[in-house]
């Protein structure tokens, strides 16, 4: 770009801030019938041609200073937030991200119209490159109507990701001094974190002298997923606690040998019932099958 | 050279913890749809999971391209891991069982050596390392290049 071409922009869009600042409230009154404002704010019509202005009054601000190109510009900061709630609200309702992307693109046609009435008013000089430069502003909003959308979905993932690690891990007492876990899904460091404090509180609380660790539910044992399980069993050792790991899959139990991990100082068992027989018996209970000895209820 | 032809079927990349559960579901649709018994996948989708890992935790992050293999009497799943991290000096000790830098158990690398079919490292000490993996789907002979 020459400097001469430069500055020409630069007075550009000097005019269509003006032009944005004045015909505001024109502007917002067609922008509340269009779908993405008239699908979000639903309360009153006073609400959305609210919400409509701010958003004629941010790009008022991004084209007086010159930085329409510019996403990042500070003129935007003003209505992300509400730019990122109309793009989750319209997610929620159903729209895709490219559907999204057209209803912001629908906001150009009736804004690009005033344009050319209002300059035909003036004297109509350089029509054609204000009206380059109003689609270069509509295109920017656009990028960030995608961008904030895309980082609420990240926050979203990240909440979830959050609540998953609060979502309390179950201690199920299955006998007097016998408790048991049941592990579901990945188990990385956070969430092994929180599955060993869980099960020593629960061997202090329940004075528990066995604790199951059943891993049915976790679809990977890798080397870091064994390395928390020893840990856990090794902590509860130094509460007094016997640790069983059952529910250890033919599959895992090969992959587990072919990875290295030596799990000898472990006691496991193939099911969660095998490991509750096995605490039982080391308990000194003994279970005795009525049906087979005769002995059931008269 | 065989006539081993391959299909590009992902290239992911390997920046968070997240990522590394990306890779390992995406390791476990794709050998799947190959065909790749029960056990064959589970010992791929770990030796890839120990990759992807050493990739974030020494590498300093990077990607993995997987390219769905066949060879005309098999099919296979071929896993690049590729970090412009720091290298390794000694490849044969960062093999070797219990080696490690740092507080693992250091069973990953030679772990995952032992899960897969052919195994590859190419790696220069402060440009970065890439572990290349192949997985054949059983029942199928495997191509050995050489006999022993
Ligand atoms: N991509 C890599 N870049 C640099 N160094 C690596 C890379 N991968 C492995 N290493 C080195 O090789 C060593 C051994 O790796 P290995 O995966 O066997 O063990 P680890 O990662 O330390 O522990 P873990 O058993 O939990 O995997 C590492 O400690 C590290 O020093
Ligand atoms: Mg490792």
């Amino acid at each position: 770009m020459t400097e001469e071409s430069a500055t020409n922009r630069g007075a550009s869009a000097r005019v269509v801030g003006d032009f944005l600042q004045r015909r505001r409230e024109q502007i917002s009154q067609r922008w509340a019938d269009e779908t993405l404002f008239r699908t979000v704010f639903t309360v009153s019509r006073d609400e959305t041609v609210e919400a409509a202005g701010a958003l004629v009054e941010a790009l008022a601000v991004v084209a007086a200073t010159g930085r329409i190109e510019d996403v990042q510009a500070p003129g935007f900061a003003g209505v992300r937030e509400q730019l990122a709630r109309m793009a989750a609200s319209r997610a929620r309702a159903g729209a895709t991200p490219a559907r999204i992307a057209d209803e912001v693109a629908a906001l150009h046609p009736s804004i690009s119209e005033l344009l050319t009435a209002d300059l035909a008013e003036a004297d109509g000089e350089g029509t054609g490159a204000h009206q380059v430069t109003l689609a270069v502003l509509l295109g920017t909003l656009r990028l960030v109507v995608m961008e904030t959308a895309l980082s609420a979905g990240e926050d979203i993932i990240e909440r979830q990701r959050l609540q998953l690690l609060e979502v309390a891990i179950p201690v199920i007492k299955l006998w007097t001094g016998i408790v048991a876990v049941p592990l579901i899904g990945t188990l990385d460091s956070a969430r092994s974190q929180v599955v060993m404090e869980s099960l020593l509180e629960a061997v202090v609380t329940q004075q528990a002298r066995y604790a199951i660790l059943d891993i049915t539910g976790v679809p990977t044992v890798d080397s870091l997923v064994a390395q928390h399980l020893m840990k856990t069993v090794a902590a509860a050792r130094l509460m007094g606690a016997e640790c069983i790991v059952s529910g250890i899959r033919p599959a895992i139990a090969q992959t587990i040998v072919h990875l290295g991990i030596d799990l000898g100082s472990v006691v496991t068992r193939a099911s969660l019932a095998d490991a509750l027989a096995y605490a039982l018996h080391q308990l000194g209970a003994v279970i005795v099958d009525r049906a087979a000895t005769g002995g059931g209820p008269r | 050279m065989t006539e081993t032809s391959g299909r590009l079927a992902a290239c992911l990349p390997i920046r968070s913890d997240m990522d590394l559960a990306w890779v390992r579901q995406h390791v476990r649709q794709a050998a799947a749809e190959i065909g790749f018994g029960l056990v064959e996948q589970t010992k791929l989708i770990t030796a890839a999971s120990e990759l992807a890992r050493n990739t974030l935790v020494h590498g300093g992050g990077g990607q993995v391209e997987s390219v769905v293999l066949d060879n005309g009497r098999a099919r296979g799943l071929r896993l690049t891991f590729t970090d412009a991290g720091p290298g390794i000096a000694d490849v044969e000790r960062a093999l070797t069982d219990g080696y490690t830098s740092g507080g693992g158990l250091g069973l990953g690398l030679g772990g995952a050596r032992r899960l897969v079919h052919e195994f590859s490292i190419d790696t220069r000490p402060g440009h970065g390392t890439c572990v290349t993996v192949v997985c054949w789907a059983a029942g199928a002979p495997r191509p050995r290049k050489e006999a022993r």
